[in-house]
């Protein structure tokens, strides 16, 4: 007996009295759910729909409509269709199910229980159109204190030397995406953008392509467990060196980009061969302790001088804090921390939704153990995983990050529709494909500007919302908790966040 | 609100608190007769080398025998007595202030650079986060001393009779409370060791700042955001020793528009300051007055979003929130002026 089909994730419908036959749709969809034929008619196959919304962004009579889960299940709210679905595509295949983007389960987002403070009478709101109001923020390590002496003839000496650490204009950066996960095209849009709001991007664990090598002093280069594309040029280039140690959808396991993702150019990128999988083991081969962590870092710093930043990205899991302090102990400069909301290419599904915690959490134990431990000033907390608007920021910020990672919405600024099949690499819009046809249709000189667009809206909502809260310096809102309230949280998430609830 | 108001005779020549008092209480438009307080320096010659612990006593039942208890551990109490005081018709008298001449065991400080202070300094935040109840230690310096109250400037001053001390620097606050009203902890100056602060205003970063101190082994325990200055001062001047100008550099820095326009020097250093000590940046408006032995410093927020005025006369620098308390206190005031925003305004001993 066979398992027949399930039913139709979603379905596709051209209004054809709307419908010019302009074809578009069908030059479009690179799934191939539209088929012209040869009498001019369309014929839609649903099935192989993903809801990327190419089709119907580009319908000049907006013609296209498409549901979603136009089959009901018998409804059931343990077995949810999603579960059904799971078990009868594994009997099927014998295999991990993969996903792509983030955590797609409906846990619930403590940033939306989360409310910001704004002043009323006893201290004034700060206007940003009339008043500075300073965002630019450094990321690196600080010294615990200053040796600053008057000398006889008054003068003041400072004796403390600084180590180097990255100036951004604004605490928004875009995280590591690698050229071969995502088009080259796709990741000189992120760099210009980078460029052009004077922050960074990371390159990801794909190596540096040269086109990139312009905006090299706003990349971050990544250092990851397979190693591909690192060599002592790419490491003298980039702003500043990111060991990734885990990634935050899918704590504790490594990547994999299959061989068809793997063309001349990315396989040079990468030094590895044309057409071969590209496999990040799980853990970095020469790293079992905090210890042999703490050697490579050091390797690194060595191999460039000591004069870049080192992170250390690890994925937010149960004892994020003390991996953290740990770090922290190392001479790493930043912690950059995953939560379980972070968008990948392809991730086993039961790891994206199932592994990990929310980096709200994350942050707010990983700096109160830190400032516990007195080495708060030791490294920079980066935050990355989930972070879709400026208000997500500013309450990372106030909860003690120093700098946010956005991923998913910065490639959201390019067309991305968040369908989740980027392990395909037949993305429609250009991004999480090296199809060349599809890598034509992403124009950096467009797409860098709708990037920079979204980080200079949000760095001007940032700027709002501490003006209203009486704050012109981010360093004041940073770890500022008192500035939150808790709205609708538990007792013990509030303990974890220390926020106290609305009205307290 | 809050009026506030400092001197000092940098002569170290002695002023009762005659003067202050009325100056205070000229600014009663700036409070609402729930708290003030003065501050003196110099007041306790006889007792010159003990720190003069002022503690509020809710009852001397419990409250004080625990806290005699815990500090004879620690040192020798060289003399105690009630704080004299006279009854006035509109003020609740709420607590029994108290004042110990303490001189710590300084050898049971292992590990420390300046043990005795120190001591105190743990015995005050362990005496004030509640572990002992009914107990709040307001004042903790050498040959000084806060007094303070729930009620207006002249009930409080003659209440702890101000008049009959003799000090060459003071400091006074009149208060209106939003947060904890009618507190005698709450009122100003706050103290810790030797320094003591009146602050008008609100710290938009407390909780930056709190969490700062408190990683560097202090407890915030007045539920108010005036403590934390007293404490970054303590840390920063004593621990960290900087001085004083560079601590309120910290506190309220330049902008980084103006520190990239500063000659490579300026600009290291600003940098490194603005770098390390973000988290001690006081955001929100604010005027201080800050008091040590040797002197006193005032400043503004980044904005100078809360007034703040100086006069010279002689040997005597006044910093004060408005001109006429200024000259109340002294009507042959020469040389008035506004500081700018974040500009330190620093009055030192010289002797
Ligand atoms: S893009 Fe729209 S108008 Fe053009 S053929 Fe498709 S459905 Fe018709
Ligand atoms: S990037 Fe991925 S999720 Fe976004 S549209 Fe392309 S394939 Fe879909």
């Amino acid at each position: 007996m066979s398992l027949g089909s399930v039913p139709l994730k979603y379905r596709i419908q051209i209004d054809r009295q709307q419908c010019m036959q302009c074809m578009r749709c069908v030059y479009n969809c690179s799934y191939g759910v539209f088929r012209e034929e040869d009498d001019g008619n369309i014929l839609i196959d649903s099935r192989k729909c993903t809801a990327c919304h190419r089709c119907i962004s580009m319908c000049p009579r907006d013609a296209i409509n498409l549901s979603e889960h136009p089959v009901d299940y018998r409804s059931h709210p343990l077995w949810t269709p999603q579960a059904r679905e799971d078990v009868i595509n594994q009997s099927r295949s014998g295999r991990i199910v993969l996903a792509g983007m983030g955590n797609a389960k409906d846990y619930p987002i403590i940033y939306d229980r989360l409310v910001l403070d704004a002043c009323q009478v006893t201290n004034p709101s700060i206007d940003p159109l009339r008043e500075p109001m300073e965002l630019r923020t450094y990321l690196g390590q600080k010294p615990s204190k200053l040796d600053i002496r008057k000398q006889e003839n008054g003068e003041i000496k400072l004796n403390t030397k600084l180590s180097p650490n990255l100036e951004l204009q604004t605490p928004i950066m875009i995280g590591h995406m690698s050229y071969g996960a995502i088009s080259l095209n796709a990741q000189l849009s992120l760099a210009k953008a980078a460029a052009k709001t004077g922050t960074y991007m990371g390159t990801g664990e794909g190596g540096l392509h040269k086109d990139i090598y312009p905006y090299q002093d706003n990349v971050i280069v990544q250092v990851a467990s397979g190693r591909f594309g690192v060599d002592i040029n790419y490491l003298d280039r980039g702003a500043a060196i990111e060991i990734k140690i885990g990634q935050g959808a899918k704590p504790g396991i490594g990547g994999h980009l299959p061989g068809e993702k793997v063309c001349t150019d990315v396989s040079c990128t990468r030094m590895i061969p044309a057409g071969s999988d590209a496999i990040s083991p799980a853990p970095h081969h020469d790293i079992y302790s905090i210890e042999d962590l703490a050697q490579l870092v050091r390797g690194l710093k060595e191999a460039t001088e000591w004069k870049k930043p080192v992170f250390v990205k690890i994925a937010a899991v149960h004892n994020v804090a003390a991996v953290a302090a740990g770090i922290a102990r190392s001479s790493a400069d930043a912690v950059v921390i995953d939560g379980f909301r972070g968008g990948t290419g392809a991730a086993p599904k039961v790891f994206r939704d199932n592994v990990g915690i929310p980096i709200e959490a994350a942050i707010a134990s990983v700096d109160q153990k830190l400032n516990d431990q007195g080495i708060r000033n030791k490294v920079s907390v980066i935050a990355s995983g989930g972070i879709r608007n400026s208000a997500d920021i500013a309450k990372s910020i106030a909860l003690g990050a120093d700098a946010v990672y956005i991923g998913t919405a910065a490639l959201i600024s390019m067309g991305c529709r968040v369908c989740g099949n980027c392990y395909r690499g037949l993305c429609p819009w250009g991004i999480a494909t090296q199809r060349e046809d599809l890598v034509s249709r992403l124009d950096p000189e467009v797409e860098s500007e709708h990037v920079a667009n979204l980080i200079k809206s949000w760095t001007l909502e940032l700027s709002e919302l501490m003006g209203a809260a009486g704050i012109n310096s981010i360093e004041s809102l940073r770890g500022n908790r008192s500035r939150l309230r808790g709205y609708m949280l538990d007792e013990g998430t509030l303990d974890v966040l220390q926020v106290k609830p609305v009205g307290a | 609100m809050c009026g506030i108001i400092g001197v000092i005779d940098r002569q170290k020549q002695k002023m009762n608190g005659s003067g202050i008092k009325e100056a205070l209480s000229l600014m009663n438009e700036r409070g609402s007769g729930e708290g003030a307080g003065y501050a003196a320096y110099g007041i306790y010659p006889d007792f010159e080398d003990c720190y003069a612990l002022h503690i509020f006593f809710d009852n001397l039942v419990e409250p004080k025998s625990k806290v005699d208890d815990i500090i004879q551990k620690w040192g020798r109490v060289v003399h105690q007595e009630e704080i004299p005081t006279k009854e006035q018709p509109n003020l609740k008298r709420s607590h029994v202030p108290w004042r110990y001449f303490f001189k710590p065991y300084t050898d049971l400080m292992t590990g420390s650079l300046t043990p005795d202070e120190d001591i105190v300094k743990y015995l005050v935040m362990e005496i004030n986060s509640s572990t002992i109840e009914g107990a709040l230690v307001f004042s903790s310096g050498k040959n000084m001393g806060v007094f303070k109250a729930a009620g207006w400037p002249e009930d409080v001053a003659n209440f702890y009779k101000i008049d009959e001390y003799e000090g060459y620097i003071w400091l006074a606050h009149n208060r209106y409370p939003t947060n904890t009203p009618g507190w005698w902890g709450g009122a100003h100056p706050f103290n810790l060791l030797n320094w003591s602060v009146v602050h008008n205003g609100e710290i938009t970063s407390y909780g930056t700042n709190q969490r700062y101190v408190e990683s560097n082994g202090y407890q915030c325990t007045m539920y108010t955001d005036t403590e934390v200055v007293a404490y970054l001062f303590d840390l920063l001047g004593r621990h960290h020793e900087l001085p004083s100008e560079i601590i309120v550099k910290a506190m309220a820095p330049p902008f980084w528009d103006e520190i990239d326009e500063m000659n490579d020097k300026e600009r290291e250093l600003n940098k490194a300051i603005r770098l390390t000590y973000g988290p001690a940046l006081m955001n929100g408006p604010f005027a201080i007055v800050v008091a040590t032995h040797d002197g006193i410093v005032g400043f503004t927020d980044r904005i100078k979003l809360r007034p703040l005025v100086v006069g010279e006369h002689g040997s005597r620098l006044y910093i004060s929130s408005e001109e006429a308390a200024i000259r109340t206190m002294d009507p042959q005031v020469e040389d008035i002026h506004m500081p700018g925003a974040g500009e330190p305004v620093i009055g030192r001993v010289v002797t």
